[in-house]
């Protein structure tokens, strides 16, 4: 490094090296760059011996404190369970109207079913139950297969047409693709069941045709049944749109919805908080005076 | 730019464009899916297209011996261009992207526009669109002047930068249209994967060749920065995709990984890909404009070399901090945890040496935009490895990782240090190679630098606070043992901080087509009274190439 020069701002000396104009000094690499590097690397050497770091061909070295991640996660859940707050075995292993009656228990209920509802199922059923073309309000208590807390806790269980051997089974037909139906009648039906929640009028063809064709799930009534999951066709609340043009798709082509089944994705105390949440929800709708129920 | 061809190159170019139209025809006529044929049919069209451009110029006159006494810019020059547009491009996908997150509905209920498919033509655009050219023009210029001596070869740095932009083009082109092999800032398939493979081996060639035949006798720093990131591109490129195409006329393939040693090939690919692509060689971009636009000598050659082999060196190990708390053994994960950690000393020995050089030209940083853009740059490389190494700590990354605290880290690194230091040298080189006195307009350098500093300050600290609240939220129980939020609610806690983010990236963006406007404008502005410095070529004329 001969030939440097002294650079009058720094006072250090160049390397001597010229690059089209650019000159280096050759000033000495800084006391604190080599004490922070040795004290990094001391640092990361006391590491490994404490933690699991350096591969062995078939193993690695287990570090002094015996500290591995999965070994942390088994104890951390173990502990969970074993300190689990009192609420999680009262919730557990009272009955569903009992713990309704107690409103210290529902209120945990409220806040650790919220959770739960928010994660698993306001995707679908939206934030506070409120439901979506497709999907229903659960906040309504249009219920399609009851809404007793018990109730609502064997749907989460089993699911609705899903791949659970119990699961429950629903299907509207394709009237119109199957050939059920022809296309007037099914209008005469699309118009005796609208004139049934109060819009517009129905036939005398239209009401027959329903006893002949919808009775049988939806009841002679037409208010569902909760034996077969067919709604209340009644009320004012409709899961795919109460207007003529989607009355007609769902005859045309039928409806057949999912909800999957939960007994493999939520424990059994997740989904009875679940069950008494929705049911909490529904009432709690009804109390705040949103509409009256059918 | 075919009359500095030769006869013979422009040959060669014609015969290699041939072979290009060839493939493409090939793709596009035996295709066993659409997408592959679309592809084939863009690489046909590109090919024609420059066929075309040679053949216009094939019988013009050859140039003489006496451009061998001069540096070969024109690669640079166009690689100028094509940095700046890729810039806006990138950028303004990245706005929408952040509109996006805000406001969902912006995918129009279309699946080309959805978050995932929009996203990577962001990342892309950005890295190795405007990144890349950057990269590549500049690394033409500072490797002749430092060596003092012209590129070995008229034909390949044109391979290089034209071939590399098809490389960009079918990578972003394909994306809406769900070409994707999903691996993070590797998402091109098997067949854009082997085309940059040659054009980045002839990249390596190109760059060894012109450094063998140097008239200096030492490599200057920059070089050894831009080689290493030439050298380990090229690796983890090559060991990250392999993979085994469906057929030869499909557009997918299945990788040769799976599992967590796909994740952590992955990991060593994406981590090393910001230390070689994002680090190695904006710092060899740093360390020739930064101190040629300040006029000071750089401030410590030990320093130089301390700081360069640990991080080259140490980077390799850092990949599994992106893996912590994962199926990854606990074992890689210490590892990379330390050895993030001894990364922060040269990663700050190189911002030290950054700004100590500065000293003495303060009053520039002061008045000159231009250089402020470096030094700011310096800054926030410093911030942004401080950041890193801690967000590697695992019970620091426990909080947060998955969240948007990575993201705002990003952008930290590149808008604050790589698209800053990018500007600066860009700002510094333009006026040089096109042989004009300064940027067309100064005033519109000194708007860029307020937007593109208050647009990453925006999009930062947003980022942060709405990533270490996110954090905060997911990891939140009650008194019950029970969580305290649902996902859904910490999305909702997001929104303003989306906003606020979407807004500076908005600022950003208008300063690059601001910068963009003043690069062309200085294109095609007056040359200057007093022509560029008589030193500026080659210490030897060579015998012919």
């Amino acid at each position: 490094m001969s030939g440097g020069e002294r650079d009058p701002i720094t006072g250090h000396m160049t390397t001597g090296h010229e690059w089209n104009g650019i000159r280096e000094l050759n000033t000495p690499v800084p006391r604190a760059v080599w004490f922070f590097l040795i004290t990094a690397f001391l640092f990361s050497l006391f590491w490994w011996v404490l933690m699991p770091a350096w591969p062995l061909g078939h193993t690695y070295t287990k570090g002094l404190l015996g500290i591995d991640q999965r070994q942390v996660v088994k104890d951390d859940l173990r502990r969970a369970t074993e300190n689990a707050p009192p609420w999680r075995s009262e919730v557990a292993g009272r009955e569903y109207a009992d713990i309704q009656n107690d409103p210290v228990l529902m209120q945990q209920v409220r806040r650790h079913g919220a959770v739960l509802f928010g994660d698993n199922c306001a995707g679908c059923h939206g934030q506070g139950g409120t439901g979506g073309p497709g999907f229903p309000a659960l906040a309504a208590g249009a219920w399609l297969w009851g809404g007793a807390p018990e109730v609502l806790a064997e749907t989460l269980r089993v699911g609705i047409n899903s791949d659970h051997p119990d699961t429950r089974v629903s299907q509207m037909p394709a009237f119109g693709r199957d050939q059920l139906l022809g296309r007037a009648d099914i209008l005469a039906v699309i118009a005796h069941v609208r004139s049934l929640s109060g819009t517009g009028s129905g036939s005398s063809a239209g009401s027959e045709l329903f006893a002949a064709n919808c009775a049988a799930c939806h009841g002679e009534d037409a208010k569902g049944m909760v034996e077969t999951g067919a709604p209340n066709l009644t009320d004012a609340t409709w899961i795919y749109g109460g207007n003529e043009q989607v009355l007609f798709t769902t005859l045309f082509y039928g409806r057949q919805g999912h909800m999957p089944r939960w007994d493999q994705r939520l424990s059994d105390l997740d989904r009875k908080v679940l069950a008494l949440y929705v049911a909490d929800l529904a009432a709690g709708a009804r109390e705040g005076g949103g509409h009256a129920d059918h | 730019m075919i009359a500095q061809l030769t006869r013979a190159e422009r040959e060669f170019a014609l015969l290699v464009l041939t072979l290009l139209a060839s493939c493409g025809l090939v793709m596009a006529a035996g295709a066993n899916d659409d997408l592959f044929a679309l592809h084939g049919g863009l690489v046909l069209a590109f090919a024609v297209g420059l066929g075309f451009l040679v053949l216009s110029g094939l019988h013009t006159p050859e140039p003489g011996d006496s451009r061998l006494a001069e540096y070969y810019d024109d690669p640079s020059r166009a690689g100028i261009v094509l940095t700046m547009g890729w810039a806006v491009f990138g950028l303004a996908v990245g706005d929408w992207v952040a509109w996006m997150l805000a406001y969902p509905g912006l995918t129009f209920d279309a699946a080309w526009a959805s978050f995932g498919r929009i996203r990577p033509m962001h990342t892309t655009g950005v890295i190795f669109g405007f990144g890349g050219n950057a990269l590549i023009a500049t690394s033409f210029h500072v490797v002749q002047r430092t060596c003092r001596t012209r590129l070995a070869g008229q034909f390949s740095p044109w391979f290089v930068l034209l071939g590399y932009n098809l490389f960009c083009l079918l990578a972003v082109s394909g994306y809406p249209l769900g070409v994707t092999q999903s691996k993070e800032y590797a998402e091109p398939e098997w067949y854009v994967d082997l085309w940059l493979c040659v054009v980045w081996v002839t990249y390596l060639v190109l760059y060894i060749r012109t450094l063998a035949r140097r008239r200096e006798p030492h490599i200057y720093v920059a070089n050894w920065y831009y080689l290493a990131f030439i050298i380990v591109v090229a690796m983890l490129h090559i060991v990250n995709n392999i993979a085994m195409p469906v057929a030869w006329n499909h557009s997918r393939a299945y990788s040769a990984f799976a599992g967590v040693q796909d994740a952590m090939t992955q990991w060593w690919y994406g981590h090393n890909a910001v230390a070689f692509f994002l680090t190695a060689g904006f710092l060899g971009m740093m360390y020739y404009y930064l101190p040629v636009r300040a006029g000071r000598p750089i401030f410590s050659y030990r320093m130089s070399i301390i700081s360069f082999w640990g991080i080259t060196f140490l980077y390799m190990w850092a990949g599994s901090h992106h893996l912590h708390y994962t199926a990854l053994p606990h074992w890689v994960q210490t590892l990379g945890m330390t050895f993030s950690l001894i990364l922060l000393v040269p990663s700050w020995g190189s911002a030290a040496n950054a700004l100590l050089t500065l000293n003495g030209a303060w009053d520039r940083v002061r008045d000159d935009a231009t250089l402020r853009f470096m030094m700011v740059a310096a800054l926030f490389y410093g911030l942004t490895t401080f950041e890193g190494s801690f967000m590697a700590i695992r019970a620091v990354n426990s909080l947060s990782h998955y969240t948007d605290w990575t993201v705002g880290h990003v952008h930290a690194g590149a808008l604050g240090w790589v698209a800053l230091i990018s500007f600066g040298a860009l700002y510094s080189l333009t006026p040089a190679l096109w042989g004009r006195a300064r940027m067309h307009s100064s005033w519109a350098v000194e708007a860029h630098f307020w937007l593109a500093l208050a647009g990453t300050l925006i999009y930062v600290f947003s980022m942060w606070n709405s990533g270490v609240i996110q954090g905060l939220m997911w990891r939140t129980y009650d008194a019950g043992g029970t969580l305290a939020y649902s996902f859904i609610d910490t999305v909702v806690a997001m929104h303003p901080y989306y906003v606020a983010r979407a807004i500076g990236g908005a600022l950003f963006l208008v300063g690059a087509a601001i910068g963009a406007w003043n690069v062309w404008m200085t294109i095609r502005g007056p040359l200057a009274a007093t022509q560029r410095a008589g030193d500026d070529r080659p210490l030897t004329v060579l015998a012919g190439e």
